[in-house]
């Protein structure tokens, strides 16, 4: 009977056929014209992993660690894995209540989703990672611990110099040119910064495969795409830590700062900063509170006074002045001045010696830091009858400052150098009109006072100069780069020498042989060292805050020995009075650590903690300290009486949830009530407040 | 053992051929799902522990079925097959009784260590048997109505049962036996009206009511058009055809809130409704409530999950894959149920566009064979019989991939002799062998 219906076989062969056509078809437009996919694939299963390398250490120049890298871990936790882990003891050890932990695996499902491990507790404090590392068979596998490298100062010490690393913000990314990414740390100050690039090393890149629930389950292709980490370079710096680490205790309590430099190869020594903070504050799991805490500290921890801070660098200037004159053929060694206490011709500025001969020669007007005798050297300078012209002498003198590294930037290896400032004649014309001044206008220049302004760092390195007798190098901190190439530019500046003046080394001698003087007996008779010619100038600097005379800042120059100089330092403590009284014991104790490594005899030792319990903290940051207490107390008494408010409130709504549970339908509140509910429905979860709108289309 | 004379006799080799390249691109596809780099292969291959070693057992439970049905004497089939049928529907019954639950159907019966049966993959070869019992007999006329509805109730029943346990996919695949009663003579107007029907519930997920009240407007006018002078001729058919129009109107009612809200399960609603870039929204209250307590926890799944990934494992394969244990997304579990009803995707992610047709090539060569075989039978039975083989394998191959590249909705049917899982290997491999066996007695004449 079938028979006849054997040419259906063929119909059933076409539809057959015609199905599998029709899904071939879709596979090749899936898998031949259509390339999405592979990229979806791609994206959801392969991580692109940043690998970073080791940062750089940085060494002082007796080859200690200042900047080193250690291991901390971080308590990691998955859970999806916690049934069945003894979380008691863990929370014991931890230090945390139940609620705490609930709270901590809570946020971490939110953030991280249940499969993927997060921080429970970041950076283990030694002691708990001990207890913890012996008990962690008892809370595996949902917890284990992570190594995470941290940068570390061992010494505490050189926080400004040495800089932190932290989080790159969003301007940054930009200006790298998006060669950072998002959470990536990088050196934000100091050396850290600067160095960056030869500190970072090179970052490798992992592909790892993951699997849905974004756990990784392994190399990609056997890690054949993958880029191996470079270990970034080590840094060996001039810095003589132990230096350092007495100018900073020497500094405690003070506003001010320190810039000591070897005058032979321009590599600084020490520079502080004062008020100063622990760098090891910036790493770490309280990095952000501490810092929040130093930015806004009125007395500006986080500023390195040693060359952001902007003086008028007083009587220690005088000894360029004298050059200036010296080398514009105006006086000689012994040119002296008859100096009663004043200067005659403008009527200022005061001088503080009065008695006959104390400005005889010039060896002597130094020791004795007559002003009398540098206003006058200063106008002679500036009346130069070789000019005969104020504006080109003026001009003239500028350029002896630019000689002398002041009013520029030195290009210090450090980020954010200030340049200081050198007036030309356009500040005057602009202030006096042109013409309407003259060298007894600007007289007080010649004594350091006035618009001129320089940073310690500047000082430091134009003592640098009279030390070497006509030159310097620029002063940086690191003397070589591990591994160094000629690829390697970046102390290359560094390398070359500046001699900008042709000054004969006569008149340096002269000068040097009055800065001797100042110690031997002259203003600063303190900052003598046994068996060392130390060579020094004091300052005592006025200077205004809101146009209210300030307590002077005391200032002190030095360097030492005279002959063959080892050392050039530069000491402003602000606010503190006579250069003598403070900046030169600081300035001598410095210079003998770093000259014989060790401070002699029981008295000098008593010095050291005399000074460094000093505290000297200047009047405008009182204020300003006293200003932001006061707002703080405002505040927090305005945050007080809100919480009480909002505190009122909830008891308030409480009761209206205890009164709204008696209505079997929220909805048929009264009026007035329903009002008041207003901020409890919006708590609801949307969804739910849609809901009861859907059954009651008429609220 | 298929060399030995005495069964090897009249066995088809291109089947045998076919049969144990497609068990083993079934084993590859699961290795290649399961296996990570550092697995032991051989220790896990003993201990039983992975779904691949499993399936190795699986596959060797089916030779030994296969070797156990060449012995069998051709005559057993033809005997036992209502007995067969009847014992098939029992174990359908009785699964509603000491049924386990897996995956939402309990349409499984436990076995003992580990392994489970479902009674309604075995009874698609016990309705194949009945079927050509029926149809062989020498007093069905099947072109009256009479047999045609026996013949029916013989294969639907199954499925209703399958139906009844939540196994949609299952039951869809009984529908496949009308290909081998067209073969036998059913009249092409079933087929036509089962077509229709297919057409005109897309056509009502897709248009919206008034599109859809309008289609069928001009339906009716085209109808009457054309049939203008039969309807002048006897007005009747003026009244058939506007009732024809009529009812499919209310076909699109029953399908928005009879098929959808009522019969289909919400996630199935999901599903196919997404096939056709539809979301689904009830309308019968209680599923209302449903959804937004779903909304309102956050619980509500995307039933689309599935076939996105699928679609991206497909697609990423390319022309020539990313070889073998290179997909990332068969290696990340991306895809699920990717061992069993998403096996496919392995395949296509691994070995790409040529890999995904190679293995096309060797299910159509499968089916052609049979059918090649099923021709040169002389009785009615062994024709049926292996037609009825064709048309489950035919389904099921359509079904399967259709759904893994999108151009139908998930259900849960398995790919033959590829997919993991014991009760569905060994039932094509009996379902074949049978075949096999009736074949090598092609001569004689069986009832």
């Amino acid at each position: 009977m079938a028979e006849f219906n054997q040419t259906r076989q063929t119909t059933i062969r076409i539809i057959i056929a015609a199905v599998f056509a029709i899904i071939l078809v879709r596979l090749m437009t899936l898998q031949l014209f259509s390339s999405k996919y592979a990229k979806l694939a791609n994206d959801q299963a392969i991580l692109r992993k940043v690998v970073y390398p080791s940062r750089g250490i940085i060494f002082d120049r007796k080859g200690k660690a200042i900047l080193d890298n250690i291991t901390m871990y971080d308590l990691m936790v998955t859970p999806s894995q916690l049934k069945g882990v003894d979380t008691f003891s863990l929370c014991r050890i931890l230090g945390v209540d139940t609620a705490e932990f609930k709270k901590r695996i809570l946020t971490s499902i939110i953030k991280n989703s249940r499969n993927r491990p997060s921080v429970f507790e970041p950076l283990l404090s030694a002691e708990k990672y001990a207890k913890i590392n012996e008990n962690l068979f008892r809370f595996q596998p949902a917890f284990f611990l992570q190594e995470r490298p941290i940068r570390s100062y061992p010494f505490k010490a050189a926080a400004h110099i040495l800089g932190y690393v932290g989080e790159v913000d969003s301007s940054m990314l930009k200006r790298s040119n998006y060669f950072y990414q998002m959470g990536d740390f990088a050196g934000r100050s100091g050396l850290e910064n600067y160095y960056e690039k030869v500190l970072m090393g090179q970052r490798g890149i992992q592909y790892i495969m993951r699997d849905n629930f974004n756990r990784p389950i392994g190399p990609y292709e056997k890690g054949e795409f993958d880029t191996a980490s470079v270990a970034g370079r080590h840094l060996n710096t001039y810095i003589d830590i132990e230096v350092q680490q007495l100018a900073e205790k020497l500094m405690n309590g003070k506003v001010g700062s320190v810039v000591a430099i070897e005058p032979q190869t321009g590599g600084i020594i020490a520079m502080t900063s004062g008020p100063t903070y622990d760098p090891n504050e910036l790493t770490g799991s309280e990095s952000r509170k501490n810092f929040s805490r130093l930015f806004l500290d009125p007395a500006s921890p986080l500023l390195n006074r040693g060359m952001q801070g902007v003086y008028p660098p007083g009587s220690t200037f005088k000894p360029l002045g004298a050059l200036v004159a010296l080398d514009e053929g105006l006086i000689t060694p012994d040119f002296g001045y008859g100096c009663f206490g004043r200067y005659g011709p403008c009527g200022r500025p005061a001088c503080t010696h009065s008695n006959a001969g104390h400005a005889a020669n010039l060896s002597l007007s130094i020791a004795n830091s007559c002003n009398s005798y540098y206003a006058h050297v200063f106008r002679m300078a500036i009346d130069n009858p070789s000019y005969n012209n104020v504006e080109k002498g003026l001009l003239k003198w500028k350029s002896y400052m630019t000689g002398f590294g002041l009013g520029h930037k030195l290009g210090i290896d450090l980020p954010g150098e200030y340049a200081g400032f050198i007036p030309d004649t356009a500040r005057f014309n602009k202030e006096f009109r042109r013409g309407g001044w003259s060298s007894c206008t600007i007289a007080s220049l010649g004594i350091g006072q006035g618009e001129i302004q320089a940073t310690p760092l500047q000082m430091a390195n134009a003592i640098c100069l009279i030390a070497n007798r006509g030159w310097y190098y620029t002063p940086h901190f690191v003397k070589n780069i591990e591994g160094e190439t000629a690829e390697d530019t970046l102390l290359k500046k560094y390398r070359e020498k500046i001699s900008p003046l042709r000054i004969p080394n006569d008149y340096y001698q002269a000068v040097i042989d009055g800065m001797e003087m100042v110690v031997t007996n002259g203003t600063a008779r303190n900052a003598h060292i046994d068996g060392f010619a130390v060579c020094a100038k004091t300052g005592t600097v006025e200077n205004y805050f809101r146009k209210k005379k300030q307590q002077n800042h005391s200032f002190f120059v030095a360097f030492a020995p005279k002959e063959n100089p080892k050392i050039a330092i530069c000491v402003v403590v602000e606010n503190a009075g006579y250069g003598a009284t403070w900046a030169a014991p600081i300035a001598s104790l410095l210079m003998e650590k770093y000259l014989t490594d060790s401070i002699a005899g029981p008295k000098r030792k008593a010095e050291i903690e005399r000074i460094s319990n000093v505290t000297i903290i200047p009047a405008k940051i009182k204020h300003e300290r006293y200003v932001r207490d006061s707002i703080k107390q405002v505040k927090d008494s305005l945050l007080r009486m809100r919480l009480e408010r909002e505190q009122k409130a909830r008891i308030d709504s409480t009761d209206l949830a205890v009164a709204e549970k008696d209505f079997s339908d929220p909805v048929s509140l009264p009026e007035k009530k329903k009002e008041k509910t207003n901020s409890l429905i919006a708590v609801l979860p949307g969804q739910r407040y849609q809901y009861k709108k859907f059954h009651h289309p008429n609220i | 053992m298929e060399k030995q004379a005495g069964i090897g006799k009249g066995i088809d080799t291109t089947m045998l051929l076919l049969y144990y390249a497609l068990v083993l691109v079934g084993f590859i596809a699961i290795f290649s799902v399961e296996y990570r780099t550092g697995d032991s292969f051989f220790q896990s291959l003993l201990e039983l522990k992975k779904n691949y070693s499993k399936q190795v057992l699986f596959i060797g439970i089916s030779s030994l079925v296969a070797v156990l049905i060449l012995l069998t004497d051709s005559k057993f089939f033809t005997t036992t097959a209502n007995l067969l049928y009847m014992a098939g529907i029992l174990l359908m019954l009785l699964t509603f009784v000491i049924g386990k639950d897996i995956g939402g159907s309990r349409s499984w019966i436990a076995l003992g260590g580990g392994f489970n049966l479902q009674a309604a993959e075995l009874c698609k070869i016990f309705t194949a048997l009945a079927l050509a019992k029926y149809l062989s007999r020498q007093e069905t006329e099947f072109h009256t109505i009479r047999s045609q509805i026996i013949a029916f109730v013989v294969t639907l029943t199954p499925a209703v049962l399958s139906i009844a346990q939540k196994e949609t996919g299952l039951a869809l695949v009984y529908l496949s036996f009308f290909l081998v009663m067209y073969r036998e003579g059913l009249p092409v107007i079933y087929l036509i009206v089962g077509f229709s029907i297919i057409i005109l519930f897309i056509t009502a997920i897709v248009l919206s009511f008034q599109l859809y009240s309008i289609m069928m407007g001009i339906g009716l006018l085209i109808a009457v058009y054309f049939l203008w002078r039969k309807v002048k001729r006897n007005f009747f058919i003026l009244l058939l055809l506007v009732l024809i129009a009529g009812s499919c109107i209310l076909f699109k009612y029953f399908v928005d809130y009879v098929v959808f809200d009522k019969i289909l399960k919400p996630y199935q609603s999901e599903r196919v409704l997404s096939m056709f870039g539809k979301s689904y929204t009830p309308k019968d209250p209680e599923r209302i409530a449903q959804l937004e307590n779903e909304m309102a926890k956050g619980k509500k799944k995307d039933y689309s999950y599935n076939v996105k990934q699928s679609k991206i494992a497909i697609g990423s394969g390319g022309l020539l894959g990313k070889g073998f244990l290179q997909g990332v997304t068969t290696q990340g579990d991306f895809v699920p149920a990717q061992h069993t009803d998403f096996i496919f995707t392995a395949i296509a992610e691994s070995f790409g566009f040529w890999g995904s047709a190679l293995l096309l090539g060797l299910y159509f060569l499968l089916l052609f064979r049979i059918i090649t075989l099923a021709e040169r039978q002389r009785s009615t039975f062994s024709r049926v019989y292996a037609y009825s083989v064709a048309a489950i394998l035919f389904f099921h191959v359509f079904i399967n991939i259709c759904m893994t590249i999108g151009l139908m909705p998930v259900i849960g049917i398995t790919l033959p002799l590829l997919s993991y899982g014991g009760s569905s290997l060994i039932t094509f491999t009996a379902l074949i062998f049978i075949m096999i066996r009736l074949d090598a007695d092609r001569q004689m004449v069986l009832r």
